[in-house]
């Protein structure tokens, strides 16, 4: 169902969404039983516009995708399930790892913590938008191929999106700097010191470019 | 955060050193394969994959910590609308027997872990799986689900089950006993109560030590006390800490014609084959796993996981694929974790700091299925790493209603180091001897002695040179000059540690597996799993370096078995680095013995008349021979041992069947590694720290950190010091803050989440840690190169430990972790205030 301009700016939905729904769609689970906690998802194949979704457009990594979300979407299933940019990990779904860092508007953002209708008209990078159009990658990127940065790599879509919206604000960085940046992204690996190395190698490289 | 390193930090920088000296490839910084497709989001880990057709599932956890269940009513759930099936323990398969590498049959152990279960074990328990056209409707339908539960006794405290009349975690006992050695079977349960006066000791803070079924010694103990100038008997409790593996263990599945295709995360691509199809009780050869990425994996995912056959059996009886996601709390109750250790050593020391005897006493809590040794390990690595004159250790595995154990990064060797460290330095400071002097004096050197007489004989490492691991490094972190600062400034302490640490670095007897092609482009065959330590790749650069081929003409193959890969170690107690190296430098010269062989047949002479180089086989001393792309199109010619229509004859037969789905393909090579070995292979470290403790707040930070490794040759500098400092890290953790948090009353676990158990963050460690390594080659294996993921994390951890004390004294803490609550409420009382013993606080 198109949006309506009210609509857009009240991010309303024309459908109600019950608490009920809300809940099961958001923190799922949680019955005495249950310890599903993930937010749900549905099947790419099976799932199609239900009672609760509506069309709507989002810019992400410089295109206008239109797309039928649940208003308790967030941001990191849309952009997995149903845009499949799967580059966007999810660690946590509870804003405590950082696998899932966007920028929006530049910013970097949990995209598990973002509802999807509130970025309409904002913009949305991904880790696959993060290249050039001709594939030339962004000097962080680049840095983390020379210093062979990361180990498992789950945690580095994030880890690379924070410290291109921190190094953005801040083009040259101290150590510790850098680091207090891309403080809200955990590594498991625990390869916080080639990670540093990494990012370090990737400012000098923003700021050469 | 202290932005601790100055431009006059006179320490090199990795990038200064130079390793592989006389090498190409080995000991030289490269980009692997799979660093495109990590840093520009294209790489797939299991969560990331779809299929036509697919269903969702979710899991139902037990929310008791023991039930038996009498009844499971479906009907209303079946009803929800898309809902397809409910998987129950009844539709689990009972696991086939397996076999061991040399054959044996291993029978399937009764108290083993299943997919799902009829008889909850632990509070996260799987006990059934709901399948839907989405997850919407699995959430739905799981509310409607009702199960009658009974419930059945619990226990949490490893100490309560052992206690006269103490509760056992199941029926049929609650204690591992592991059968003799050789060739033990699985090890079985039984019940094990210690007496009123083994507890004797119990309200004053010392371990308990009843009667145990693993032991062993060797050398005279009593004497050993009589002559000591020093007897220290302490007890010290190590944390039960989840694995938290970023990555959850999802995993999809789908079947075409008759054979199952399975994603999941791994620790052993091919290892993990072998178990889906005992725990499907299904041939081998009708599995096909893909595990290109794995998000992280320390000892939890080793071949995976039991649940992943749960969307395969789904699969299954519905005829389409299925996902099942876990979520993060789902992976903090079936994602595994360290096991906890409560140990108690008495260990006498001469007047130099010798240890002339250690008498060890361990009780390992393994949770609710698995058994755990991880006491019994680390009376290993005591026996190496300090080379006690006279041992007796006595250990004892425990069950627990607790979330499952799986060995965590360097099991027995954390718990080594943590016991025995602090007790290095309390012994030090009391002898007024140099922290450096009584480590130097106990380290172990060359071909050391470990562990008990068996047939007359101790086992041997294959070489050992900590002590100069110790004094590069202590020069490197210039502990001298730190030693002789002020120690206090205001209510800022300061505090150095140091900490020795050393674990199992190989393993013997895998297969090397590679494809010359037409084109002249050597192919790696790779069983090893993707899981980020680079080994998957690194390995083979000891193969492209014997072959003397540039890396550029270098593919590999890995993460799909439907791509014919072989036998592999367990990516486990960081072997693969030492294993598969060894398997990837036989099959480089089982190739160069095959190309002369091709040579021969098709310009003349003997073999032994040709050599390798340049990309070509030629007659020594110029004249005929052919390129590596001629060897390949003339393999295919000859057809038999050359182009995989033959396989070599001691390769294992999960070997023999990649080869025969390489047939054709070019020179198609096969080899085992039968390499001679008489040692067993261990990797050491020294390792260094520096805290600052606020004795006002109790809040410390680490000031620095250094670790030195012993590791045998250095093949891949930056992945190897990502190893040592993520894993010194990993230990680090133990020490700050990590471990598990249970409700007594209700047996439920109460941090399960990062935010209730954060791993380190950036933030936790100084921001410029420094690693550097021996590059010594191992003398008993080709490539001289070790594992060495493991034994940074002991040392990590203990390195913080033995800082501490010497800022704020050895009467402060009695476990780990140390926070800032400990610390303050001890000192203010003069003693430690946790309670000593009690689990799980």
């Amino acid at each position: 169902m198109p949006e309506t301009s009210e609509q857009a700016r009240t991010g309303e939905t024309s459908r109600k969404v019950t608490r009920r729904k809300f809940i099961l769609g958001v923190i799922a689970g949680g019955g005495a039983i249950a310890a599903a906690s993930y937010k749900l998802i549905t099947s790419a194949v099976h799932w199609q516009a239900s009672p609760g979704e509506r069309l709507i457009t989002l810019d992400v990594n410089g295109m206008r995708r239109r797309v039928d979300v649940m208003r308790q979407e967030t941001l990191a299933w849309t952009l997995r399930y149903k845009m499949g940019l799967t580059g966007t990990k999810l660690g946590c779904d509870r804003a405590e790892c950082g696998a899932c860092t966007v920028l929006i508007d530049d910013i970097p953002q949990y995209s598990c913590s973002v509802l999807t209708h509130t970025v309409r008209s904002r913009k949305v990078t991904t880790i696959e938008g993060l290249a050039s159009p001709d594939g030339k990658l962004h000097p962080v990127q680049q840095a983390v191929m020379d210093k062979q940065g990361f180990q498992c790599g789950f945690c580095m879509s994030g880890f690379i999106l924070s410290a291109v919206g921190f190094l953005n604000a801040h083009p040259h960085p101290g150590r510790a700097e850098l680091a207090r940046g891309v403080s809200g992204n955990l590594c498991r690996c625990q390869d916080y010191n080639k990670i540093l190395d990494a990012l370090m190698h990737g400012a000098e490289k923003m700021g050469r470019a | 955060m202290a932005d601790n390193r100055t431009p006059a930090d006179p320490r090199p920088k990795p990038s200064q050193r130079v390793y592989g000296k006389g090498h190409q490839l080995i000991g030289k910084d490269y980009q692997t394969a799979d660093m495109l497709a990590k840093v520009t989001g294209r790489a797939k880990y299991a969560e990331d994959f779809r299929a036509e057709g697919m269903l969702f599932c979710r899991l139902v956890l037990s929310p008791t910590p023991h039930a038996r269940i009498r009844r499971i009513h479906t009907g209303a759930a079946m009803a929800v609308p898309g809902v397809k099936a409910i998987l129950t323990a009844d539709d689990i398969p009972v696991p086939a027997d397996s076999r061991d590498d040399n054959g044996n049959v291993v029978k399937a152990s009764k108290w083993r872990e299943r997919a799902l279960t009829n008889e909850p074990m632990y509070v996260g328990d799987p006990i059934l799986a709901v399948a839907a056209l989405d997850e919407l409707a699995c959430a739905e339908a799981i509310e409607k689900i009702e199960i009658d539960f009974e419930p059945l006794p619990w226990v949490l405290d490893p100490l309560e089950t052992l206690r006269p009349g103490g509760q056992n975690p199941r029926e049929d006992g609650n204690a591992w006993v592991s059968p003799a050695a050789p060739n033990p079977p699985s090890p079985q349960l039984r019940e094990v109560k210690w007496t009123e006066a083994d507890f004797a000791e119990y309200n004053s803070g010392r371990l308990p030590m009843g009667n145990v079924p693993d032991q062993w010694s060797y050398g005279n103990l009593d004497e050993g006390f009589k002559n000591a100038a020093l007897i220290l008997d302490e007890t010290f409790v190590t944390p039960d800490t989840s694995h938290q593996c970023l990555e959850p263990r999802t995993a999809m599945a789908y079947w075409q014609n008759g054979k199952l295709f399975l994603h999941t995360g791994t620790q052993s691509t091919g290892q993990t084959l072998s178990l889906i199809a005992q725990l499907m009780n299904m041939p081998q050869e009708d599995v096909v796993f893909i595990s290109e990425y794995t998000g992280g994996g320390f000892g939890g995912k080793v071949r995976a996981g039991v649940t992943m056959i749960i969307p395969a059996l789904l699969s299954k009886k519905l005829g389409v694929p299925v996902m099942m996601r876990i979520s993060r709390e789902e992976e903090h109750f079936i994602g595994r974790a360290r096991t906890g250790v409560v140990g108690r050593l008495k260990v006498g020391f001469a007047a130099d700091g010798r240890i002339l005897a250690l008498d060890m006493f361990t009780v390992s809590n393994s949770g609710s299925y698995d058994a755990q040794f991880d006491g019994l390990w680390a009376a290993k690595f005591v026996s190496l790493l300090y080379q006690p004159r006279a041992m007796r250790q006595r250990a004892i595995s425990v069950m627990t209603n607790t979330l499952p154990r799986m060995p965590q990064t360097s099991p027995g060797g954390l718990v080594c180091s943590a016991l025995m460290e602090p007790i290095l330095s309390k012994a030090a400071r009391r002898l007024r001897i140099d922290q450096l002097s009584i480590r130097r004096v106990n380290c172990p050197e060359g071909k050391a002695e470990f562990g008990p007489l068996v047939k007359g004989r101790r086992g041997h490492a294959t070489s050992c040179f900590l002590r100069e691991a110790l004094d590069r490094g202590a020069d490197q972190f210039r502990w001298n000059e730190r030693t002789e600062r002020a120690k206090r400034s205001g209510t800022k302490v300061r505090g150095l540690g140091v900490a020795l640490a050393g674990h199992d670095g190989g393993d013997t007897g895998y297969d090397g597996l590679l494809v010359i092609t037409p084109q002249g482009r050597v192919r790696f065959q790779s069983g090893i799993a993707n899981l980020g330590t680079e080994s998957v790749f690194d390995v083979f650069r000891a193969a492209a370096e014997k072959l003397g081929v540039p890396w550029e003409i270098c593919d590999i193959t890995w993460g799909d078995t439907s791509k014919h890969l072989p036998y592999s170690c367990l990516s486990v107690g960081s072997r693969t680095m030492n294993a598969m190296s060894r398997a990837s430098w036989a099959v480089a010269e089982e190739c160069a013995l095959r190309l002369k062989e091709i040579a021969a047949k098709t310009h003349g002479g003997d073999p032994a008349e040709y050599q390798v180089a340049n990309q070509r086989v030629f007659r020594k001393g110029g004249g005929a021979g052919l390129s590596f792309a001629e060897a390949g199109k003339r393999a295919i010619e000859l057809g038999g041992i050359y182009d995989g229509h033959e396989a070599n004859p001691y390769v294992n037969p999960q070997t023999r069947l990649a080869v025969a789905g390489l047939t054709g393909q070019g020179l198609v090579v096969s080899a085992k590694d039968k390499y001679p070995c008489d040692g067993d292979w261990f990797s050491y470290f020294a390792c260094f720290a520096e805290v600052e403790v606020d004795i006002e707040t109790g809040k410390y930070f680490i000031i620095d950190y250094q670790a030195y490794g012993d590791v045998g040759t250095v093949m891949h500098p930056a992945a190897l010091g990502g190893q040592i400092l993520g894993r010194s890290t990993l230990g680090m953790g133990h020490a700050i803050g990590q471990k598990m948090v249970y409700d007594a009353h209700y047996g439920v676990p109460v941090a399960k989440r990062f935010y209730q158990n954060k791993p380190l963050s950036i933030l936790d460690i100084p921001n410029d840690m420094q690693w550097d390594a021996l590059d010594i080659p191992d003398p008993e294996t080709p490539v001289g190169a070790r594992g060495v993921g493991e034994p940074p994390v002991g040392g990590g951890l203990a390195a913080i430990l033995t800082a501490l004390t010497d800022a704020i004294g050895a009467e402060v803490f009695s476990r780990a972790p140390v926070n800032a609550d400990t610390i303050l409420a001890s000192l203010e009382a003069g003693r430690p205030m946790q309670h000593p013993l009690m689990a799980f606080i």
